[in-house]
């Protein structure tokens, strides 16, 4: 849980107060002035809505170049981000042809495989001469290609599991599978804080959803015992099935799922489980299987394993690792699977690839260099920010460590001066985090070496300095405070 | 006879009145005489102050115990997390041995492929190829990351551009998915209370998007429209609020479940009659139909401004991935905060968008891409027109060719099998691979099912013959049982 200190919530709402009445008033004069000039489009309502949009409007628009920022090469360890202008106040930014070479904190780099790589992209090439860049058809009807069928298997021998199917999207990877498994009568238990994609999932299954509180299992035993008790709402009669959904790594917190007791409370009430791992897989756990190896939680007891290629594997998509009979079943009845143009040869062949780099498959122990690399780096990083001050969130292991800003002046200034001192940091803000939880967010990359986290922690230092995000105070440096005792300890002699 | 009653009745008041004011006759309080009637009010009135203040009666409340909850949750048995797995379920697709181009290796036999929207025949083609690999070499395969954090690069700038441009379109945004396309921007526009009429034949990705955005949905009968200005009539006329909400019009320029053309003129006609928007899916059209490829609205020479909205698939015609939705500036930059699938979802990687940019100069550069199409449609057509047993019920026009069954079982399941073993015969018989068109059991749309037969420019004029052939044979062999 975050703890907001009081005259940091104080001063944030303050904050955000000021920029809705600002942006009211603006609004205000802005429909004086449509008012005079009246636009052709009589009879229709507006295609947005007045309150839909004054996030964007009035708030946004102002720090909009913060975010999407174009960059012009690969979403290594280090970027060129192009350099961006405007000329009516933020509110259409132009391209320029200028780029910033800049250390890259923000992609979902993990592995390193995002640049071309000795050992994939060779292949990946191979596979586009000889399967094109698309199959134009669905993975039922032209669209399964021996790489298809090659993946799945490597996939599912990857993650521990009987069987997988592959979708060529992530998103569409949750969104789709959930409305198969569960329907009507059924109910979905998910943590508080889980991804839109399971979310918009769970919506368009049509079963009920409860949610818990976002990694506690005693309150997930709590919601199992209350709902299995009342039953469906209004008929009461006993729920179907349970499905309850977590996440390996919480992308915006960067903690680490307490798989262990949440599958104890799982098994206890015979609720199925249902886990997400898009960021953890290949990023975590010694072989890089993921949060199952790093926990010691064995595979069969979770029963729907999720994930995407996105991120560790360099590549786009994702999968559904489960029972071979599930795996059957959804590729008889999962629509992303009927409908869904298969996933790009080329982008197999990279995960295909990757898949056999981590194991160790390519002759070289590059994976495991890799794995190692992350950790050490994740760590050492992570280490390095708490004792400098900042309110780092998230597990040991975990690549991903949002830094907390809260006010809503901190996100630009932050993201700017951090650019320009050639460091690419991820700022987060509302809709993607609670309206007050601004933080900015950074994902460390195997890629990266020593002395590039080293700069990148100075840069930090000094711009948490002058933004004042240092929340904690600093922890003293290690020896100065032995020399201090030691100093101390001779006057007292 | 009423005079003795109301006597009768008089009387009686009188001695009421008389026996209750005896008690206090002469009291006077404070210079009040004080009536009978006072003390029974007063004496009511202390009667409603006492129940006021009368506890509410509670039946006594009885929570579950602990083990009783427990007992509760031993004695619950969920239902398995999938049905048990049936015949049907088995199937199996053929595997490709090589591109899914106009021809394609299947089980190492050379096939001609009538299964992939390879509607230019563009797989293989040579300069895609270039611009993939140079794109490949210098971006990497992934872009690792959402639109909003680094996962912009430049390529997905260039390709938004690129669309815009073909069409004459102010703006447009890439999604990285052609499914998520339509599901991510309709509820982006539509909220609760707002209004959508549908055709009942549309694809999945759009149910799911009219799902999820909550609305008010009126079907109307597949590419009817006399049916569609029915549904518009109604709307208008129940709903006296009608134009305080946002009314939309969603169909598919070319319809994946049959093949059929929507007629835009009259739904253009519709919608300003009744003041709708129109949200128009162009995934099969897009690149197809037209003078130049531009879609449906060039097909009935439409300004595309007209429409506000328009979706489609790049992985069709432009044998790419993922999808674009386009329209005013308005239209794209609301989405570009709002559209779930464009904001949580790692964008489209940069190797596809350089070939949809490249796909979309190679289809400007070669007009004769479209009439060779064209012209490979209407050979086939002509081809299958007194074929036994099926018939075809997409356009004319349309590369997808649609054959449904004369004498359907009634069920789709039935039919489908049927189909299938003829798809399978074509291609273990004949290698000619055409796909059945199979539906999700999640999916809504209750039209019949069919063959679907994706015809490309690519295709020479012995492969459509050969189709026709083995089509007609096979239907007639394995349909003359039924028929």
């Amino acid at each position: 849980m975050i703890t907001i200190p009081y005259t940091t919530a104080l001063t944030t709402y303050i904050s955000y107060g000021l920029l809705f009445a600002f942006g009211q008033f603006r609004d205000f004069f802005r429909k004086i002035f449509d008012w005079f000039s009246t636009n052709g489009l009589q009879g229709y309502a507006p295609i947005c809505l007045g309150l839909e949009d004054f996030y964007v409007r009035r708030l946004y628009l102002r720090i909009q170049d913060c975010f999407g920022r174009p960059i012009a090469s690969a979403p290594d360890g280090w970027i060129d981000v192009v350099e961006r202008y405007s000329n009516d106040y933020n509110k259409t930014l132009k391209r320029t042809t200028k780029t910033t070479r800049c250390l890259n904190l923000g992609s979902y780099n993990y592995l390193g495989f995002a640049a071309s790589d000795e050992y994939c992209t060779p292949r990946v090439i191979d596979s586009l001469n000889e399967y094109s860049a698309s199959t134009c058809s669905s993975r039922v009807d032209g669209g399964t290609t021996v790489l298809h069928t090659e993946l799945e298997e490597s996939v599912a021998r990857f993650v521990g599991k009987p069987a997988a199917i592959v979708f060529g999207m992530g998103y569409v990877t949750n969104s789709a599978i959930l409305p198969v498994l569960i329907g009507k009568k059924g109910l979905i238990v998910s943590d508080s804080l889980n991804h839109n994609s399971i979310v918009k999932g769970s919506q368009g299954s049509g079963a009920t959803v409860r949610v818990f509180q976002h990694n506690s299992p005693s309150h997930l035993e709590e919601v199992l015992r209350e709902q299995i008790t009342k039953g469906q709402p209004r008929t009461h009669r006993p729920w179907k099935k349970i499905i309850v959904v977590v996440e390996g790594i919480y992308s915006m917190e960067g903690e680490l799922c307490k798989l262990p007791e949440i599958i104890a409370v799982c098994k206890k009430y015979k609720a199925y489980v249902y886990l997400d791992e898009a960021h953890s897989i290949g990023a975590v756990g010694k072989t890089g299987k993921g949060v199952c190896e790093l926990l010691g939680v064995d595979t069969a007891d979770v029963d729907i394993m999720m994930g995407t290629f996105t991120k560790s594997f360099g590549s786009c998509g994702g999968y559904i690792a489960s029972s071979k009979e599930v795996i059957q079943y959804l590729k008889y009845a999962c629509p992303a699977h009927l409908y869904g143009t298969s996933i790009s040869p080329p982008a197999a062949q990279q995960i295909l690839s990757a898949v056999k780099v981590i194991l160790g498959e390519d002759g070289s122990s590059r994976g495991a260099q890799k794995l190692a690399q992350i950790r050490e780096n994740s760590n050492f990083f992570r280490s390095e920010l708490i004792k400098m001050g900042f309110e780092v969130l998230g597990d040991n292991d975990s690549p991903v460590m949002p830094i907390m800003l809260y006010n809503p002046a901190k996100i630009p200034a932050f993201s700017r001066l951090c650019l320009k001192q050639n460091v690419a940091i991820v700022t987060v803000a509302f809709p993607a985090t609670p309206l007050l939880l601004a933080r900015a967010r950074i994902c460390i990359s195997a890629a990266h070496t020593k002395e590039d986290l080293t700069r990148a922690l100075e840069v930090i230092s000094r711009v948490g300095d002058l933004v004042g995000v240092k929340y904690f105070p600093a922890e003293p440096n290690k020896e100065e405070w032995q020399e201090n005792n030691v100093q101390g300890g001779a006057k007292l002699d | 006879m009423a005079s003795t009653t109301l006597g009768v009745l008089k009387s009686a008041l009188d001695w009421a009145s008389i026996t209750l004011n005896a008690p206090f006759a002469r009291a006077v309080v404070f210079g009040v005489p004080i009536g009978g009637h006072y003390v029974v009010e007063a004496l009511l009135g202390v009667a409603i102050f006492f129940l006021l203040f009368q506890k509410s009666y509670n039946p006594p409340r009885q929570p579950l115990t602990e083990r009783e909850v427990d007992e509760l949750c031993d004695d619950w048995h969920p239902e398995p997390l999938i049905p048990p797995i049936t015949e049907d379920m088995l199937y199996a697709p053929p595997v490709l041995e090589s591109a899914a181009g106009p021809h394609a290796v299947i089980n190492g036999k050379d096939t001609v492929n009538f299964a992939s929207a390879n509607y230019l025949g563009l797989i293989g083609h040579e300069k895609l190829l270039e611009s993939c690999t140079a794109s490949l070499e210098k971006y990497g395969v992934g872009s690792c990351g959402p639109r909003g954090f680094y996962g912009t690069i430049d390529v997905h700038l260039d390709c938004e551009d690129r669309i815009s441009r073909f069409l004459g379109t102010p703006d447009s945004i890439l999604y990285s998915y052609g499914l998520s396309t339509t599901f991510s921007a309709i509820p982006a526009f539509c909220k609760k209370g707002d209004v959508i009429v549908v055709d009942e034949g549309v694809h999945w990705g759009i149910q799911n998007g009219l799902h999820l955005s909550r609305s008010t949905v009126v079907f109307f009968k597949h590419n009817d429209m006399n049916s569609l200005e029915h549904a518009l009539e109604r709307i208008t006329r129940e709903n006296n609020r009608a134009s305080k909400k946002r009314r939309y019009i969603v169909v598919e320029a070319l319809y994946q479940n049959s093949g059929q053309i929507a007629p835009l003129d009259v739904i253009i006609r519709l919608r300003e009659k009744y003041r709708f928007r129109v949200l128009l899916d162009e995934s099969n059209s897009f690149g197809v139909l037209g003078g130049s490829g531009r879609g449906l609205t060039e097909h009935y020479d439409i300004p595309v401004e007209k429409i506000d909205i328009i979706t489609a698939s790049m992985g069709h015609s432009l044998v790419s991935d993922g999808g674009f939705c386009t329209g005013n500036a308005r239209v794209v930059d609301h989405q570009r905060l709002s559209s779930s699938g464009y904001v949580f979802s790692a964008s489209l990687p940069p190797y596809l968008a350089s070939a949809a940019i490249t796909a979309i100069d190679i289809l400007e550069e070669n007009p004769d891409l479209i009439t060779k199409l064209k012209d490979n449609v209407a050979l086939l057509c002509q081809g299958l027109a007194n074929i036994e047993g099926l018939s075809i019920v997409s356009d004319p026009l349309s590369p997808l060719i649609f054959l449904k069954l004369n004498n359907s079982t009634g069920f789709f399941n039935e039919d489908l099998k049927l189909l299938e073993t003829i798809a399978d015969r074509m291609l273990k018989e004949d290698s000619v691979f055409v796909a059945a068109s199979k539906r999700s059991i999640i999916d809504k749309c209750n039209l019949p099912a069919g063959l679907r037969v994706f015809v490309s420019a690519a295709h020479s004029e012995s492969d459509l013959l050969k189709a026709c052939e083995s089509l007609k044979r096979v239907s007639a062999s394995v349909l003359t049982g039924i028929n």
